[in-house]
């Protein structure tokens, strides 16, 4: 007992508070806009995109880049406005496309950082990168901020264009018939997506994300009806998986980034049986 | 089709509208969609949504679009539906429900593909009543395109058949002519 209290005590620690503020905030974000890559048939964008932005560290390392934050987002949203955008009509259908940025995205940062390499313990850099070991919490002050700033940034544009973002999901040839610039919402939605994977880089690494979107969308669409009550639930499970996560690696010292995600499992399994006993009532 | 609601770019000439119909004013009543038929979404939500057109930039709807939300969903009599999830309807139900939105939508036109594409006899049957209501009661003008022949002689005043031949009239007209009586499948409805 006394060690587990020893372990709690953990969490006076500057550096595991701020892994818990930005753990929770980027849980919050990717769960927001997770129910509508789903819906969109979208889930894995956030796949696609994420390994694009671990070519794009690749690169900001091979430049030796001291902050490869500003150079990951420009790559990462130009990316998801690219796959968005041709979702529809594009020679290379959608899922074709994402699957081919991704993979060429994962192999060519990997080159790069091979060829390029100044560390020793290459494998190690790259392992962290891909699965975010323990990178969250060596977070810099600096970082913690862009993180605040950018999640109030996603969360009030979320809330200001909710109802839009449902038209748009839920008809797109509707919302543009009645008058609504689909379009334009579409790439908003895009670069919404990418500043959010660009952030849970950090809390998850880049292979992990996709988890971070889709488990409490999916978990939340097996019990609630509608899309205001998905998206809160989604939203809310997302914070506590994220947030009792990282708590139990802190304690078990197990990855944060996996322990999040295997607590997301857990999760959806529970309410998918909900969903199943209260579906089965009617 | 497309045209008209301004999906697609005219293939050629352009798009006049008479007596100030905009493209706001036009609704539009899809054929589902895969994305649609689970979609968590509630009636109300759905209805609601066809009021987006007008808001603009922003951001929530106002106490006139819910009203006008609440009215036509009476109008579709989906009233008692409203707390419902929309993938548990049945295909009239659902087809009420985007009929509901589009009048949201709508003020003079309404555009409709295949109505009743899917649905039973007497679920048609309602369908096309209500949507002659709409027309006689509301005044709103109806375009349908269907491949429901009969249906289409029943209920329409102009026809525009595409097929071999093109024809364009009246449906009296159209039963005097010689394309309604050598195709018997396939006609187009105005």
């Amino acid at each position: 007992m006394t060690q587990l209290a020893d372990k709690l005590a953990y969490l006076q620690y500057p550096f595991v508070q701020n892994a818990l503020i930005v753990g929770v905030l980027i849980a919050l974000c990717s769960s927001l806009l997770g129910v509508t890559l789903v819906l969109k048939r979208f889930s894995f964008i956030g796949d696609g995109l994420s390994h694009v932005a671990f070519g794009a560290m690749a690169i900001a390392a091979v430049l030796q880049l001291t902050d490869d934050m500003p150079l990951v987002l420009v790559i990462t949203v130009f990316s998801a406005v690219l796959l968005l955008r041709t979702g529809q009509n594009a020679k290379i259908k959608g899922d074709a496309a994402v699957a081919m940025i991704s993979v060429g995205a994962l192999a060519i940062g990997y080159l790069l950082m091979n060829i390029f390499a100044k560390s020793s313990n290459l494998s190690g850099d790259v392992c962290t990168t891909l699965f975010g070991s323990t990178s969250i919490l060596t977070l810099k002050k600096s970082e913690v901020v862009i993180c605040i700033i950018l999640s109030a940034l996603v969360i009030a544009a979320f809330i200001f264009f909710y109802n839009k973002i449902f038209a748009v999901t839920f008809d797109e040839n509707f919302a543009t018939a009645t008058g609504v610039k689909a379009k334009a919402y579409n790439l908003l939605i895009a670069v919404i997506v990418a500043v959010i994977i660009v952030l849970a880089m950090n809390l998850v690494g880049s292979l992990l994300i996709s988890a971070l979107v889709i488990f409490p969308a999916l978990s939340a669409m097996r019990v609630f009806k509608s899309f205001r009550s998905v998206t809160i639930c989604s939203a809310v499970l997302s914070v506590v998986c994220a947030l009792s996560g990282i708590i139990i690696s802190v304690i078990a010292g197990t990855p944060v980034g996996s322990t999040i995600v295997a607590v997301d499992i857990v999760s959806f399994a529970a309410f998918a049986l909900a969903g199943a006993i209260s579906g089965g009532k009617k | 089709m497309k045209t008209i609601l301004g999906l697609q770019k005219p293939l050629g000439g352009e798009i006049i509208t008479g007596e100030g119909i905009k493209q706001k004013d036009i609704g539009y009543l899809p054929q589902q969609t895969d994305v649609q038929r689970d979609f968590p979404a509630s009636v109300w939500e759905i209805v609601l949504s066809g009021c987006q057109g007008e808001r603009g930039l922003k951001p929530f709807y106002s106490k006139e679009n819910k009203e006008l939300a609440r009215s036509n969903m009476e109008r579709m009599d989906i009233v008692s539906l409203e707390k419902r999830c929309y993938r548990e309807l049945s295909g009239g139900q659902q087809q009420r429900v985007l009929l509901a939105r589009a009048l949201c939508a709508a003020k003079k036109m309404i555009l409709l593909d295949e109505p009743v594409a899917g649905l039973d006899p007497k679920v048609t049957a309602e369908m096309y009543s209500l949507i002659e209501a709409l027309n006689k009661s509301d005044g709103i003008t109806v375009i349908m395109i269907s491949h429901d022949l009969e249906a289409a002689l029943r209920y329409a005043n102009k026809i525009l058949h595409i097929g071999n031949e093109i024809f364009f009239g009246s449906k009296d007209e159209y039963i005097k002519s010689s394309t309604a009586f050598t195709t018997l499948k396939g006609g187009d409805a105005e």
